[in-house]
């Protein structure tokens, strides 16, 4: 038995579904970001296997998935700052409570 | 052999702490479950032979992005009301079954035209170049740095006291 493209794909098509889930489904805005981090990290196993398994010498991928890190990082910083500023206004992070904009 | 065995330890492990993240009740528990599965994507970008990715993912990811999010766990005190579920459980647990369903069928049944090449083996200097080499990816990087400092300054003037 030897591993193929399709075992990667499914693996990342997988953890990417969990963290939909978690996203669309969770009240805790901090359980919402860790869900946005899966799906980004989903990706990034989708983008290195086909690297590996379609262009292996090209390594375009993998320069791919180090963009998708670096935005990453940037998002959750910007995320948890926009999360403690909301807790330090309403004193919670539960997002059917957080409507300031909703009129 | 060994790749197929440590494919299916570290695919298990992903998956089962990606579950963690969604089901568990505690929240710091979680992001515990969290930083597993980061480890666990790691080993798998190690089985896709790019080491140098799998670095990163260990400093990146385990190291600076789950302190983040545990430092905004402690900051918010939300660990005793724990991950309650909203309204679109129901809706959303067949949305994600369908959209499962879905990119599976879609991705298992696509002829990928696969290469028989091996792969790079240390893959820093070969990514070294192609980032930075020429007609390579500088202006991406160079923007990539922009962006870095700007969600910085974007994160401290959200974040400061008043």
């Amino acid at each position: 038995m030897t591993l193929g493209l399709e075992h990667y794909l499914v693996l990342s098509a997988v953890l990417f579904t969990i963290g939909l889930y978690g996203a669309l489904s969770k009240r805790n805005a901090i359980i919402i970001l860790m869900c946005i981090e899966l799906m980004l990290n989903a990706v990034n196993i989708t983008m290195v296997a086909f690297s590996r398994y379609i262009v292996p010498t090209m390594l375009t991928g993998q320069v791919f998935a180090i963009f998708i890190i670096v935005v990453a990082a940037a998002e959750v910083a910007v995320g948890v700052a926009i999360v403690l500023a909301i807790y330090r206004g309403i004193t919670d992070i539960d997002i059917t409570k957080i409507d300031m904009m909703k009129w | 052999m060994g790749l197929v065995i440590s494919f299916w330890i570290f695919g298990v492990a992903a998956i089962l702490a990606a579950l963690g993240v969604v089901f568990l009740k505690n929240v710091f528990r979680a992001a515990l479950s969290l930083i597993l599965c980061f480890l666990a994507v790691a080993a798998l970008y190690v089985t896709l032979s790019a080491d140098f990715l799998a670095a990163v993912q260990v400093l990146i990811y385990v190291g600076a992005i789950s302190v983040l999010i545990i430092l905004a766990i402690m900051m918010t005190r939300e660990i005793q009301q724990g991950s309650p579920g909203n309204k679109l459980q129901i809706p959303a647990f067949i949305v994600a079954v369908l959209f499962l369903g879905v990119l599976i069928y879609a991705l298992t049944t696509t002829g990928w035209n696969i290469s028989t090449t091996p792969p790079v083996a240390p893959t820093s200097v070969a990514l070294a170049l192609k980032l930075l080499g020429k007609g390579g990816f500088v202006l991406p990087a160079e923007i990539a740095a922009v962006l870095l400092l700007s969600a910085i300054l974007g994160a401290i003037v959200i974040a400061r006291e008043k």
